[in-house]
């Protein structure tokens, strides 16, 4: 196989190189450490964010990327023949799902198809049935009167397994925080259910807890079938859903990623420059804002599908092409929505301005930009971490709406926003199709409402009005 | 015997924080009798803005009373439904607060918010209760009340926004008046028209007043009886003159003694060593114990419990018990003013030239300028090397903004700033960072002075940097040592942050980070205003040592005059944007000659033997700057203002001894 390093894969990374640096660099700093420690101890907070892990790392393992090398019929001397599809090691540890394709749709945990086919006997006649599945239950020999025991005991399994790694993941967490302290097992077990720890184990804990008795029998029971059902084309809805995972994480966040230099860099000039510069770059984002979002963006996509119909040589796979528009999605969502956070900037950069120490700095001639470095933007660093993360979610749900009105994502690309477009269609037929848009549905709303909570932790710890306001009232007497 | 107006037993309110519950209030006893004033006295942080919200049973969240009575005309107000507490605040008591401009909705007009109370408390509705509004208005000085009622409180100044505020409080009829530092928000000449208001609304109405101040002056001039509040209790209570005569706890000579006068000129002031203790835990002997000169084993076991002193004078305090060792009395004030060593006036460093500094008002699509503020307009100085010429005014006055244009941190309109001799308004980037190393600034909030992100090292060695001083990094490290130690810090301190500190400390912090780069002129803006009088005399006592030891110039910039009596060698009075009278400190402020500079200094309250000396009243308040009165800026405040006034601008008259003045009256 040869790895393949898509666009998106390489910023992703680098975004992650980026975050983990901000995580050192916060570790020695004591204000922002003291921050990230109460966001530590917050339990919904600790919560999210051990969801937001589970998504990240579903979505990291499907940006590492490569083509498989093909079987090759001639000896060692030819060259190594590799196929054009792209895979990743998601897809590698999914292979059953991925590859166990159905003919049409089946509904969750099926071993029949979902609709009815004309099936012909062996004595030529002809008759209308659910035909067997070709993967899903094909070990039954006899699915009515089997197909609920051997579900029951699948679930049992996973749960069972489920239950084990969970008891190993806490016991470990309880020696490591025990040889830390330096007190024995029990007493941190009592003080971890206690709450006692300065970070939320509990919640951490209990989280995984809820998430392993899920995972488990999926696991056991995506062996043999269609857990979430498979699609119009026979694909299994579950992988389509993990697959979606990175495409919105994508979107979440280099989106943000495009958008910071724009709205940090003019957000602080405007107010910290004023006058002409401050006009200019005021017209410059009312402007903008004045022209319909999604008109904007439909315009822009359209522009650039064109683009890259007619530049079809530049890309060496169907992945390729799809990553670019992906990515040309990213910049355009981010180009057309740095305005809110640029006007926040602006008038926090208006306030700061008149403070006496950058008064200070500009009495011992500081150059302007080391000003705007050193004296402003660490005192509006609060106003981006939070936006980001609250931008998250919203951009997320964005994806999903213009996947669904067709200027979004490339239809080959995996996406929340794809799946709900299919549904559309399964939502009008008789009986309903509607495990896809459930599908799409949970894993959505987990992953945003995982995201908004984290968020409200971030912007608990960060915002110093708010900070001051959760200490003073969280601990002690009420009157 | 009819029961007093307030009783207060044993009263304790706790605030739930993040290090456990802070014992704010911590048995106060007190008793008030109806058209008496009683005044509460104490440095930030001693809890008497509690006491007040706890009587008021206006607790901020996580408080709450833990134990005591208050008795208002002896119905116990602890048991009583908020229901029936909303019938009594008001009603039977009713509160000022200290921040006018925020204690009204600036949503509604001044006759809406009015006739509130009055449907609320005394049930009048309409035509009758615009009517009572009007009355109200006109007996707390407001001119053209009818008219003003349909104010909205932008339209309002801020002695007139407080005046409001008494207003309404006066509404519901009240007994009990409780003002919550209710000048400290205002200038000294304002202050003078709202304490004389006060005392005569008192008069007028027999109430009894609870007044919270931490100002001396004001309880001298207002006061029947003072009590001093340290740590979250009672620490002294006596009848005025008992107390000005002869404080007797050890912390209420302190606060005497910090206060900066002009007898006390060239000597230290006497400070506080410390501060105060955090009231979460018990307390286990005195208070005051850990920070006062004469505590012995005794103060530290033992909680020292009430000693009458006679006259109904009691302390709380080892001192004046059983075996206690009381030291001698003696009135606050000692001593004949001393000069100290002034050093003789050289050639001026920085001679400013008619400065005029003028903001363009904007308005309208195209964004034409259509007025101009005249911040300062037309001030000349001159600093010698070693001296301190202090630069007096109101708020508004256009004295912040001298400062800042000499430093051009705002540019000039016109007029002239030449450091050395050189023209600081025409010099390039590489000659303005010569200028800056000798010429620096104290900015006023220590709180927003230090930029929160950076510590206090980074912070001090920020200038050094940017100008180039003391070359390598290690010099420079070893420098930013020195310095933290100059101005009484441990060198170590250098790698915390700014939130770690004090008031006092973040400005100690502020003036090592002037003084890092060895400069000959510092701009000090109103450098103790922000800051409790046992630290400000720490501060005073600072930078006069190091104008001793570095031969420093200060330009300072204020508006207590007690502070320029102490500090300043001279003195130029500003009102809008010019300078009226300048010279000399001691002859100006011992025989000022402009009419606004001998209204200024009258207006201060005075702690002196004397109830209620005249006070020169200004009427209304300091005029716009946009549109200045013809003649004279100040004849329609003058009152020995003529003919001639409305119309000239008086000319410069100088009158010997360096004394320069702008009046006809000396013309």
């Amino acid at each position: 196989m040869t790895p393949v390093v898509l666009w998106t894969d390489a910023l992703i990374f680098a975004l992650l190189a980026v975050a983990s640096a901000f995580g050192w660099y916060s570790r020695h700093n004591p204000l922002l450490r003291s921050a990230w420690q109460k966001v530590g101890g917050s339990r919904a907070g600790m919560a999210a964010l051990t969801l937001l892990a589970v998504f990240a790392v579903v979505g990291l393992l499907d940006s590492l990327h490569y083509r498989p090398r093909l079987e090759s019929a001639g000896g060692d001397g030819e060259r190594a023949v590799y196929s054009g599809e792209v895979l990743s090691a998601l897809d590698a540890l999914a292979t059953g799902l991925r590859s166990r394709g159905e003919k049409t749709y089946s509904a969750p945990l099926a071993t029949h198809l979902f609709a009815r086919e004309t099936v012909e006997r062996a004595d030529g006649t002809q008759f209308r049935a659910h035909p067997r599945l070709r993967h899903g239950g094909v070990h039954l020999d006899d699915p009515p009167a089997q197909h609920a025991a051997d579900l029951a005991r699948r679930f049992a399994a996973g749960a069972l397994s489920g239950a084990a790694i969970w008891m190993v993941l806490a016991g470990v967490v309880a020696l490591r925080l025990a040889r830390r302290e330096s007190v024995g097992l029990g007493v941190t077990w009592r003080r971890i259910w206690r709450g006692d720890t300065a970070v939320a184990w509990n919640a951490v804990l209990a989280t995984f807890a809820a998430l392993l008795l899920v995972a488990g029998p999926v696991i056991f029971l995506a062996d043999a079938y269609h857990v979430l059902g498979t699609d119009k084309v026979g694909q299994d809805v579950l992988y389509l859903a993990l697959k979606s995972v990175r495409t919105a994480l994508v979107i979440g966040t280099l989106t943000t990623l495009v958008m910071l230099p724009f709205a940090v860099a003019l957000g602080i000039m405007a107010g910290y420059f004023g006058g002409r510069v401050d006009d200019v770059i005021q017209y410059l984002y009312t402007t903008i804002n004045s022209i319909p979002g999604v008109l904007l963006i439909a315009a822009a996509v359209l522009m650039m599908q064109v683009f890259i119909d007619t530049h079809a040589q530049w890309f060496a796979t169907a992945a390729e092409r799809a990553d670019a528009r992906l990515l040309a999605l990213c910049f355009i969502l981010g180009l057309t929505s740095w305005t809110g956070l640029c006007r926040l900037l602006r008038g926090e950069a208006l306030k700061l301005r008149e403070l006496d120490y950058v008064q200070a700095a500009q009495a011992f001639g500081v150059s302007q930009w080391r000003i705007m470095a050193r004296h402003l933007l660490p005192n509006l660093m609060h106003i981006v971490l939070i936006a980001v993360v609250m931008d998250f979610s919203a951009l997320v749900l964005a994806e999903a709406v213009l996947s669904y009105v067709g200027i979004g994502v490339d239809p080959n690309t995996f996406s929340f926003g794809t799946m709900i477009n299919a549904a559309r269609l399964e939502l009008a037929r008789e009986p309903v199709v509607w495990w896809s848009l459930v599908a799409a549905f949970v894993f959505m709303f987990v992953l945003v409402l995982a995201a908004n909570l984290f968020a409200d932790a971030v912007r608990d710890a960060f915002d110093p009005r708010i900070a001051a306001r959760v200490t003073g009232a969280d601990s002690g007497v009420k009157g | 015997m009819s029961p007093p107006l307030l009783e207060v037993r044993d009263l304790r309110a706790w605030i739930a924080s993040g290090q456990g519950a802070v014992r704010a209030v911590d048995g106060v006893c007190l008793t008030l009798n109806r058209g008496e004033t009683f005044a509460l006295v104490g440095e930030s942080g001693c809890g008497k803005s509690m006491t007040a919200l706890t009587l008021m049973r206006l607790l901020p969240e996580g408080g709450r009373i833990v134990a005591g009575e208050v008795m208002l005309e002896g119905r116990a107000l602890r048991p009583l439904s908020e229901a029936q507490m909303r019938e009594v605040r008001g009603g039977a008591m009713a509160m000022i607060f200290q921040e006018p401009a925020s204690s009204l909705n600036p949503v509604l007009n001044v006759g809406t918010q009015l006739a509130e109370v009055l449907q609320r408390h005394v049930g009048l509705r309409g035509g009758p209760a615009r009517r009572r509004a009007a009355e109200l208005l006109a007996a707390v000085g407001i001119p053209d009340a009818e008219r003003r009622l349909d104010d909205y409180p932008f339209q309002l100044s801020g002695g007139m926004k407080q005046r409001v505020m008494i207003a309404m409080a006066l509404a519901g009829e009240p007994r009990l008046l409780i003002a919550d530092e209710p000048t400290t928000a205002l200038d000294v000449t304002i202050q003078a028209q709202v304490l004389e208001l006060l005392a005569r609304l008192q008069r007028e109405r027999s109430m009894g007043m609870l007044l919270i101040t931490h100002d001396l002056g004001i309880v001298s001039q207002m006061a029947d009886r003072v009590a001093v509040m340290y740590a979250g209790e009672i620490v002294e209570e006596a009848p005025r003159d008992a107390f000005f005569a002869a404080p007797r706890h050890p912390y209420s000579r302190k606060l005497f003694a910090a206060l900066p006068t002009a007898r006390r000129r060239g000597a230290s002031l006497e400070t506080l060593a410390g501060s105060v203790p955090a009231l979460t835990g018990e307390f286990v002997g005195c208070r005051f114990a850990g920070r006062c000169p004469d505590a012995w084993e005794r103060c530290r076991i033992e909680a020292p419990g009430w000693t009458d002193m006679g006259g109904g004078q009691r302390v709380r305090c080892h001192l004046y018990g059983a075996d206690g060792h009381a030291p001698q009395v003696r009135r606050a004030e000692q001593g004949e003013p001393t000069e100290g060593s002034v050093p003789a006036e050289g050639d001026a460093v920085l001679r400013v030239r008619d400065l005029r500094v003028h903001f363009p008002v904007r308005k309208g699509v195209l964004r034409r300028v259509v007025a101009q503020v005249r911040a300062v307009d037309g001030v000349s100085l001159d600093l010698a090397a070693g001296r301190t010429l202090a630069l007096v005014g109101e708020s508004g006055c256009g004295k912040t903004t001298v400062g800042k244009a000499v430093l051009r941190l705002i540019r000039a309109s016109g007029g002239s700033v030449s450091f050395d001799g050189r023209d600081v308004g025409s010099l390039d980037r590489a000659g303005m960072q010569a200028v800056r190393r000798q010429l620096q600034m104290v900015f006023q909030d220590p709180f927003g002075s230090l930029n929160p992100r950076m510590r206090v090292g980074e912070i001090i060695r920020e200038g050094m940097t940017a100008l180039g001083v003391a070359g390598t990094e290690n010099n420079r490290a070893e420098r930013v040592a020195q310095l933290l130690e100059s101005v009484g810090l441990a060198a170590g301190m250098r790698g915390r942050y700014p939130h770690e500190f004090s008031g006092g400390q973040r400005q100690r912090i502020a003036i090592a980070r002037a003084l890092a780069v060895s400069p000959r002129v510092v701009v000090c803006d109103e450098p103790t205003s922000a800051l409790d009088v046992s630290v400000q005399a720490q501060i005073l006592n600072l930078l006069r040592a190091l104008q001793e030891n570095l031969g420093l110039a200060y330009l300072f910039i204020t508006h207590n005059l007690a502070v320029v009596d102490y500090m300043a060698h001279e003195v130029a009075v500003m009102y809008l944007g010019r300078i009226v009278e300048r010279g000399p400190a001691v002859d100006i402020l011992r025989a000022p000659q402009h009419p606004y500079t001998e209204a200024l200094l009258k207006a201060v309250p005075q702690i002196d033997a004397e109830r209620r000396r005249p006070v020169i009243m200004l009427k209304g308040d300091m005029p716009s700057a946009v549109a200045p009165p013809a003649g004279c800026h100040f004849h329609p405040r003058c009152p020995s203002a003529f003919d001639h006034c409305r119309s000239v601008y008086p000319q410069e008259t100088v009158l010997g001894d360096g004394r320069v003045v702008r009046c006809h009256l000396h013309s």
